[in-house]
Order: structure tokens, then C-alpha cells, then sequence
């Protein structure tokens, strides 16, 4: 992917393979942003309005971003998909839209690579040559993170608002660092709006953490203890992760709304993510019928790599959820351990003062001491087996439904290609029998149908190839990203055993004195 | 599935190496017991069958009473136990501590787990199966280590006493090589011991609240009285800490043997990965679990121990405040006797018999109360140093393993 070859225009109807279309589905290509330029404004306030005016552009170059003939998900658009088909038509008109266009987008990335020939306002092209470079390079330099939990109001109104803090080098923010103010269903918010975006493309996006009525009205009615405190804290670091995930994504990163969500003081809040909102509801029935709807579908995949990989992930995923059963039940017992060290070290203590034996009652003073210092080992030691390991593996339990979903995708768009031919071949049946009745005028119609919907087959075919290999490859980064989680967090966790278990042996050593000086 | 035999021939042992600090000598909690020629017993092999274990008594003799120089017996525990209740009840002994008896050889839990093993065979693959039949069959077998080393410290105990080393009893029990026809108490035995002993109860409660002349004993009444409950308390402390402890090594297990299951799906780096960490955690389960084991060897069995000695040293207490009662008791009555000139050749009797049997029971009191601390000092050093050395040795070998393993999974990412 050598940022040369954007440069250059893309190649010709004839010569086009899959591999355009992987690199376009990829890169934050600012080519496929321009398509829609001059295209589709009315489908653009025909698709999801839930930005502010401004953005509404920067939506579809989004939604461009990741699927060059994205515009066949704006169904709502009677325009026949006969635009999209050619996407290197498009391509050729987009150095005329583009001057027209370019509105003071917040998405300065936009404006396409073949510029030069074209007035731009004159911050782009600096901007964009940065862009790309960086798009180069695997690390990412950007940082976020989610800190200074707090509560705001009181009552059942009250919530806690996170600090998010950005740190980037990528040009296509305003500053370098800033922060905002954000509460968790604005976290939920921006999954919305990419899941909308770009689950249908077969992307994987990360789920956030799950909601928790009990936890967060515990917070709320202001009980002031330590599961409170950990249920923040635990909350704070799920949704710095989440953030850390997102960003890591090529294609999410480039989407205006999480560029929003970072920068924007003042975002409005996102009614849809309310548990009980009708929103909410619906979304619950619509998760139940599409479960019963993925019973049934199987696909008669060529391609067995997606039938095996599917598999794969189904049977991690259940070992996943053993092992996180299991290391719930650790992390139980160390808690159990750690209060029964406590109470026995007092009952020592208490030994210890009834001795009379002055040696001996001091060495079991001391021993009550170790086993005091003992106790705290064990507290951090179950806190790093939660928060390290647990939460590992829930995140990435999430992460594999979430992968389950993408595969799911491609089946529905395998399905909507299906039934479009089947559809195609009643139209024709209907024309073979238009023409033995002869009826001119109905048959007209019929040929019309029969074009419309040959264009769809043709258009859903594509539609699904192009998903398969969106989904390949997101596949694919997925597993990388998780072998490098889990392989750092897992030695996170041992280098966390072996500083406990270093601390264990200078706690003994220390005692061991004591004990041999009884006399 | 039943263990139905271990041999605990000293050095012979061929269990996992559990308990084998233990196997030199007497396994005795109590650490100055001469163990000089004229007296050795121990016991040198144990039969486990459904409801009772078998001891062998060994012993080792010089002394003229015997008929052999060495010879062997065996015992069930009942008999152990009617041993120890014929030196309650010998008022000949009332000035000394008896050891305490050992508790019951109690199987019925783990017992009951390898059952519910084998009921759950179906649902867990042949490996987790294997493991956890190995983990509870060690759990078995440390529970019988446990009971024999109790019943043959209750015998060094009183093979090292001068006193009662030379009961008849004992030489019979030692010597005898039939059943000794013991049978355990029937119910209306146990009804009977039931009411002695709240009936000692109360009667303790009224002689302990008789204030003692000699600041020795009553300083070591209080003392006593406090220590015991302490100790319990911290008994049941102990035991408690070191249940969590062997659940937390039984999760450690499991996660091994899922991260097991998860890198043999395939051989990618991750699996590879998974597979490291899984035998990590296989070596440090079995460190942890013997820490835990250690910890209940060391600490709340010695904790147990002086528990039930405390108690016997309490009990000796109260014989002597008994006995004192009595000569208090005679006194008055000598008294009134004398006052009234009648009787009074019977109550001066009477007066002697409870004097002497007072001053006997306070002088070997005195004695055996102050070698009471010594044993227990020694043994609590002894014991300590061991638990901390034990701590130092397992933290340390935990400690390798991690970072050895670190270091390799460093070096391949």
C-alpha cells in the first residue's frame, strides 16, 4: 500500500480486481469520500440525521471511506444503484465535484488526492500529505485515555462524567492535546452511531462496556464504599479501553463522529441509549428477531475459510467463558482469603499477648505482622487478577460476539443477493409469460422491473464481495490485535505474581530471625 | 479408588513428598521428647479400610517388663482412646497432665468429594479427571499422614512421661498382641459421659472461683484460662485462612487446565503462548497448594494441638482445685468434729487423706505446668521456624518459575 498508488488515478474498469476495492475498503481513502460529493445530498439527509447540520457531509464520506459503493445501503434513495456500479465512473467525476463541494468540513482529510489540478482551500494539501504518510505506519500516534471520574448532581439525576484526554500528532485534529467531558452514554452513543455506520460493512466495531442499573444507582444514591469505588474505577478503565480500541481501528478512527466525540465540548446527549426509552426497546425486539433469523441462515460458502473461522471463534468464545467463570471464582477466593488472613493475623495478635513467655510472644506479634502484610499482598493480588485477567477476558468475550455479528452480516448481505435472484427470476418468469399473452404495455413495465433488478443482483453480488473481504481482513487484524492483548496482558499479570511472590519472600525473611530468637 | 494402604515405614514413604520433612522421627508437634533406649515406640504402618484405620504399634524396649526387646501390635482408635480415659480416671495420676487423646480419624469429607468425582466422571474430559482424582487421592492420603502422626504423639507423650510410662495399661496396650476387646461406648455410656461432663463443668466454674493461696497456681489459672481461649480462637482462624488458600490453588488448577484446552485448538502464537502459561500455572498450583498444606502442618495443627493440651493442663487444674476444696472441706469438717468431740479419730482421718492428696497433686502440678511452657515454647519455635522456612523455600521456588517463564515468553513476542 505505498502511498504512491493513491496518487494515481484509480485503474480502469476493466482491469479492476479485488484488490482496488481492499485498499479503497481500507485506507482512509479520501477518494471513495468524494463520490457522494456532488451525488447524493438529498440522500444524505435521507441517512441518519443525528449530527448537526455540519456533518452530515462528513457522514457519507465516512460511510464512503469503508465501502466505495456505500450508497447502495442508502436504500432509501430511489436512484437505481446504477451509479454506484462503476465506481471508477466515479472516480473520474470526482475532480470536477470537488471543487464544487468542500464545504468547511470539520473532516479536513477530505478533498481527494488529485488535487493539484483543483482549488482547495490551502491548509489541505499539506495536511493531507501528512495524513497519508501516517496512515503509513502501523503505530498509531495517538493517544487517549479516560480519567478523573466524577459525580455530577445528585440524586437519581446524578451520573459520572470521565475526562477524555487525547494526545495526537495526526493532523486532522485541531490541537495536539485536549480533553473533554464525557458521560457513559455518550460512550454508547458514539457505538451507535458506528455500529449503524459500519457494522453493515462487515466491520467489527468494539463494543463498549455493558450498562449496570444496580451499579450505577448504587453510585447515584451516593453510597460511599469500596464496591462503589470499584465499580467507577472498574467502569473507567473499560471505557479507556473501549476508546483505546476504537481509535486503533483504521477505518473507525477516521469517522467524523469519533473525531466529535474526542474533540467536541459540548456533545449532545444521546437519547437512543436509554435502557427503557422506546428506542431502547425497539432495539431489543430487532436483536430478537434477527437472533431467530440466524438460525436459519446458512450460507453455501465456496469460501470455507469463513465457515471454519466461524467455528473457531464460536469454540473460543466458550472457552473464553469458562475461564472467565473461573477466574471470577479466583478472584472470589483471594478476597476470601484475604479476609480470613486479616481476622487470623488479629487472633494471633491476640495469642501473642497472652504468651508469657516474652520471646515467644513477641515472635507471635511479629507473625500476626507478617500475615497482616500477607493480607495486603493478597488484596492487590485478587485486584490484579480482576482487573488484568477478568476484564481481559469479558472484553474480548464481547469482542468475539461482536466478531459473531460481522460474519452475521455477510450472511444477511449473502441472503438480500439470493433472494434478489430469485426475485429476478419470478420478474423474468412474469415477462416469458407477458410475451405468450402478449400485452405490450405490461410487458414494457416487466423489462423495466427485469433491468432494475438485474442491476440489484449485479449490485448485491458485488455487495457481498466486497463485505467477504472486508470481513477477511477485519478478521484477520482482530486476531492480531487480540494475540498481542493477550500475550501483553498476560505477562502483565505474571510480572504482577512475580512482584507479589518477591515481596512474600522478603516478608519471611524478615521473620525468620524472630522466630529462631524464642527462646 | 479407595487408598487401602500407605506404608509409613520411616524413610520408605512413597506418597508424594507431602509430609516428608515429617518422616525422620517422631512426627511429633512436641519437640523434647527424650527419645532415649529404654522406651521408642511409633507407629510404624497404618491400614486404611472403610470405617477405621489400623495402627501398628511399634516399640522398642530395654526395660525388664517387656517379654521382647521389639515388637509389634496393632490398634484402632478406640483403643487409643481407652487408654487415655483409664489415665483420666486414675486418681493415682490427677497431678499430671494427661496428653490429650487423638481426635478421630475423620475421612468423611474427602470421602465424600472423591464420591462426587466419580459421579461427575461423565461431565469433565479424561484429563481434568486424572487430576482432580490425583489432587483428592493426595488430600486423602495427607489426612491419614495427619491422624497417624496425632496417634503416635499422643504415645511418645506418654512413653516420655516417668510417671505414666510405666503404667500397666500402657505396657499392656503396648504389649498385648490381641484385640484388647474395647469396644466403643454404647449409647448409654455416652449419656453418662455426657452428663460428667457438665456436671465437671459446673463443678470447675465453683472451684476456679475459689481463690488459690499460691500465686503460682492462680497466676496460672488466669493464664491458662485466657491462653485456651485464645488459642481456640486462633485455631479456627487458622483453618479457615488455609481453606481459602486451597480453593484459591484449586481455581489456579483449573484456569490451567482451560488456558490447556484453549492452546491445543490450534498452533498459532497465541496457543503456543497459552500452552506456556498453562504449565506455569500447573507448577505454581502445586507450590501454592503446598504452601497451604504446609501452613496446616505447621500452624493450626500445632494450634490444634495446644489447644487440647491446654485444655488437659486446665482439666489438671481443676483436679487440684478440687482436691483443695476437699482439704478445705475436711478442715471444716475436722473442726466441727473436734468441737463437738465426735468422730473426730474418722474426720482426722479424712483431713489426712485430702492433705496428702492435695500436696501430691500440687507438688507434680508445679512441675508438669512449668515443663508444660517449656514443651510449648520449644514446640512453637520449632514450629515456626519451619512454617517461615517453608514460606521462604515455596515463594522462592513460585519465584523461579515466574521468572523463568517470563523470560521466555519475553524472548519469543
Amino acid at each position: 500500500m505505498a502511498a504512491s498508488s493513491r496518487r494515481n488515478p484509480p485503474p480502469l474498469p476493466g482491469a479492476e480486481n479485488q484488490d482496488p476495492l481492499s485498499e479503497m475498503a481500507d485506507e482512509d481513502s479520501d477518494e471513495g469520500e468524494d463520490i457522494f460529493v456532488g451525488n447524493s445530498n438529498p440522500v444524505a439527509e435521507a441517512f441518519q440525521p443525528d449530527t448537526a447540520n455540519g456533518e452530515e457531509p462528513a457522514d457519507l464520506f465516512s460511510e464512503a471511506e469503508t465501502s466505495t459503493a456505500a450508497n447502495s445501503y442508502i436504500t432509501n434513495s430511489k436512484s437505481n444503484g446504477v451509479h454506484s456500479d462503476n465506481e471508477n465512473d466515479l472516480f473520474a467525476e470526482v475532480s470536477v465535484e470537488l471543487s464544487m463541494e468542500n464545504p468547511s468540513t470539520t473532516a479536513k482529510s477530505s478533498g481527494a488526492e488529485f488535487t493539484p489540478s483543483l482549488t482547495l482551500s490551502a491548509t489541505q494539501p499539506e495536511s493531507m500529505e501528512q495524513l497519508e504518510e501516517e496512515k503509513d505506519e502501523d503505530s498509531f500516534d495517538m493517544e487517549v485515555a479516560v480519567t478523573n471520574p466524577e459525580k455530577i448532581g445528585d440524586g437519581m439525576n446524578a451520573y459520572m462524567a470521565y475526562k477524555v484526554s487525547t494526545r495526537t500528532t495526526l493532523p486532522m485534529f485541531r490541537n495536539r492535546t485536549f480533553s473533554v467531558w464525557r458521560r457513559f452514554s455518550d460512550f454508547l452513543g458514539l457505538y451507535e452511531k458506528l455500529s449503524v455506520k459500519h457494522s453493515l460493512n462487515g466491520c467489527i466495531i468494539p463494543p463498549p462496556p455493558e450498562k449496570s442499573v444496580v451499579g450505577m444507582t448504587k453510585v447515584k444514591v451516593g453510597k460511599d464504599d469500596s464496591s462503589s469505588a470499584d465499580f467507577v474505577e472498574r467502569r473507567r478503565a473499560a471505557l479507556e479501553r473501549y476508546l483505546q480500541r476504537v481509535v486503533c481501528h483504521p477505518s473507525l478512527l477516521q469517522d467524523p463522529d469519533v473525531r466529535e466525540f474526542l474533540e467536541r465540548d459540548e456533545l449532545p446527549r444521546a437519547v437512543g441509549t436509554h435502557t427503557l426509552s422506546g428506542a431502547g426497546f425497539l432495539k431489543m425486539i430487532n436483536r430478537a428477531s434477527d437472533a431467530v433469523s440466524k438460525m436459519t441462515i446458512k450460507i453455501s460458502d465456496s469460501d470455507a475459510w469463513f465457515d471454519n473461522k466461524l467455528q473457531e471463534v464460536e469454540s473460543e468464545e466458550l472457552q473464553l467463558r469458562k475461564l472467565h467463570a473461573v477466574v471470577d471464582s479466583l478472584v472470589n477466593h483471594r478476597k476470601e482469603l484475604c479476609g480470613n488472613t486479616a481476622v487470623f493475623a488479629k487472633s494471633m495478635a491476640m495469642l501473642g499477648n497472652s504468651e508469657d513467655n516474652t520471646a515467644l510472644s513477641r515472635a507471635l506479634s511479629q507473625l500476626a505482622e507478617v500475615e497482616d502484610k500477607m493480607e495486603t499482598l493478597h488484596q492487590e493480588q485478587a485486584a490484579s487478577d480482576f482487573f488484568i485477567l477478568a476484564e481481559l477476558l469479558a472484553d474480548y468475550i464481547r469482542l468475539l460476539g461482536a466478531v459473531r455479528g460481522c460474519f452475521e452480516q455477510r450472511m444477511k448481505t449473502w441472503q438480500r443477493w439470493q433472494e434478489a435472484q430469485s426475485t429476478l427470476q419470478k420478474k423474468r418468469e412474469v415477462e416469458a409469460k407477458l410475451l405468450w399473452a402478449n400485452k405490450p404495455d405490461k410487458l414494457q413495465q416487466a423489462k423495466e422491473e427485469i433491468t432494475e433488478w438485474e442491476g440489484k443482483v449485479t449490485q448485491y453480488e458485488r455487495d457481498f464481495d466486497r463485505i467477504s473481504v472486508t470481513v477477511r481482513k477485519e478478521f484477520l487484524r482482530f486476531e492480531k490485535e487480540k494475540s498481542n492483548d493477550f500475550k501483553s496482558q498476560i505477562v502483565k499479570y505474571l510480572e504482577s505474581l512475580l512482584q507479589s511472590q518477591q515481596r512474600h519472600v522478603k516478608f519471611w525473611e524478615a521473620f525468620l530471625p524472630e522466630a529462631k530468637a524464642i527462646a | 479408588m479407595w487408598l487401602t494402604h500407605v506404608v509409613l515405614c520411616q524413610g520408605l514413604d512413597d506418597g508424594p513428598d507431602f509430609l516428608s520433612e515429617e518422616d525422620r522421627g517422631p512426627r511429633a508437634v512436641n519437640v523434647d521428647l527424650q527419645t532415649d533406649a529404654t522406651l521408642q515406640v511409633d507407629i510404624s504402618d497404618a491400614l486404611s479400610e472403610r470405617d477405621k484405620v489400623k495402627f501398628t504399634v511399634h516399640t522398642k524396649s530395654t526395660l525388664p517388663n517387656f517379654k521382647q526387646n521389639e515388637f509389634s501390635v496393632v490398634r484402632q482408635h478406640e483403643e487409643f482412646i481407652w487408654l487415655h480415659d483409664s489415665f483420666v480416671e486414675n486418681e493415682e495420676y490427677a497431678g499430671y497432665i494427661i496428653p490429650p487423646a487423638p481426635p478421630r480419624p475423620d475421612f468423611d469429607a474427602s470421602r465424600e468429594k472423591l464420591q462426587k468425582l466419580g459421579e461427575g466422571e461423565g461431565s469433565m474430559t479424561k484429563e481434568e479427571f486424572t487430576k482432580m482424582k490425583q489432587e483428592l487421592e493426595a488430600e486423602y492420603l495427607a489426612i491419614f499422614k495427619k491422624t497417624v502422626a496425632m496417634h503416635e504423639v499422643f504415645l511418645c507423650r506418654v512413653a516420655a512421661h516417668p510417671v505414666l510410662r510405666k503404667d500397666l495399661n500402657f505396657h499392656v496396650f503396648l504389649e498385648y498382641n490381641q484385640d484388647l476387646s474395647v469396644r466403643g461406648k454404647n449409647k448409654r455410656e455416652k449419656m453418662e459421659d455426657f452428663f460428667k461432663n457438665v456436671v465437671k463443668s459446673a463443678d470447675g466454674v465453683l472451684v476456679a472461683g475459689v481463690k488459690d493461696v499460691d500465686d503460682f497456681f492462680e497466676h496460672e489459672k488466669t493464664f491458662l484460662l485466657e491462653y485456651h481461649n485464645r488459642v481456640k480462637d486462633a485455631s479456627a482462624k487458622s483453618d479457615r485462612m488455609i481453606r481459602s488458600h486451597k480453593s484459591a490453588a484449586d481455581d489456579i488448577n483449573r484456569i490451567a487446565s482451560t488456558l490447556y484446552t484453549l492452546g491445543t485448538q490450534d498452533s498459532t502464537d497465541v496457543c503456543k503462548f497459552f500452552l506456556k502459561v498453562s504449565e506455569l500455572f500447573e507448577k505454581t498450583r502445586k507450590i501454592e497448594a503446598r504452601v497451604a498444606a504446609d501452613e496446616d502442618l505447621k500452624l493450626a495443627d500445632l494450634l490444634k494441638y495446644y489447644l487440647r493440651e491446654s485444655q488437659a493442663a486446665k482439666d489438671l487444674l481443676y483436679r487440684r482445685g478440687r482436691a483443695l476444696v476437699d482439704y478445705e472441706n475436711a478442715n471444716k469438717a475436722l473442726d466441727r468434729a473436734r468441737a463437738k468431740n465426735k468422730d473426730v479419730l474418722q474426720a482426722e482421718t479424712s483431713q489426712q487423706v485430702c492433705c496428702q492428696k492435695f500436696e501430691k497433686i500440687s507438688e507434680s502440678a508445679k512441675q508438669e505446668l512449668i515443663d508444660f511452657k517449656t514443651r510449648r515454647v520449644a514446640a512453637f519455635r520449632k514450629n515456626l521456624v519451619e512454617l517461615a522456612e517453608l514460606e521462604l523455600k515455596h515463594a522462592k521456588g513460585n519465584l523461579q518459575l515466574l521468572q523463568s517463564c517470563l523470560g521466555v515468553l519475553k524472548g519469543d513476542t
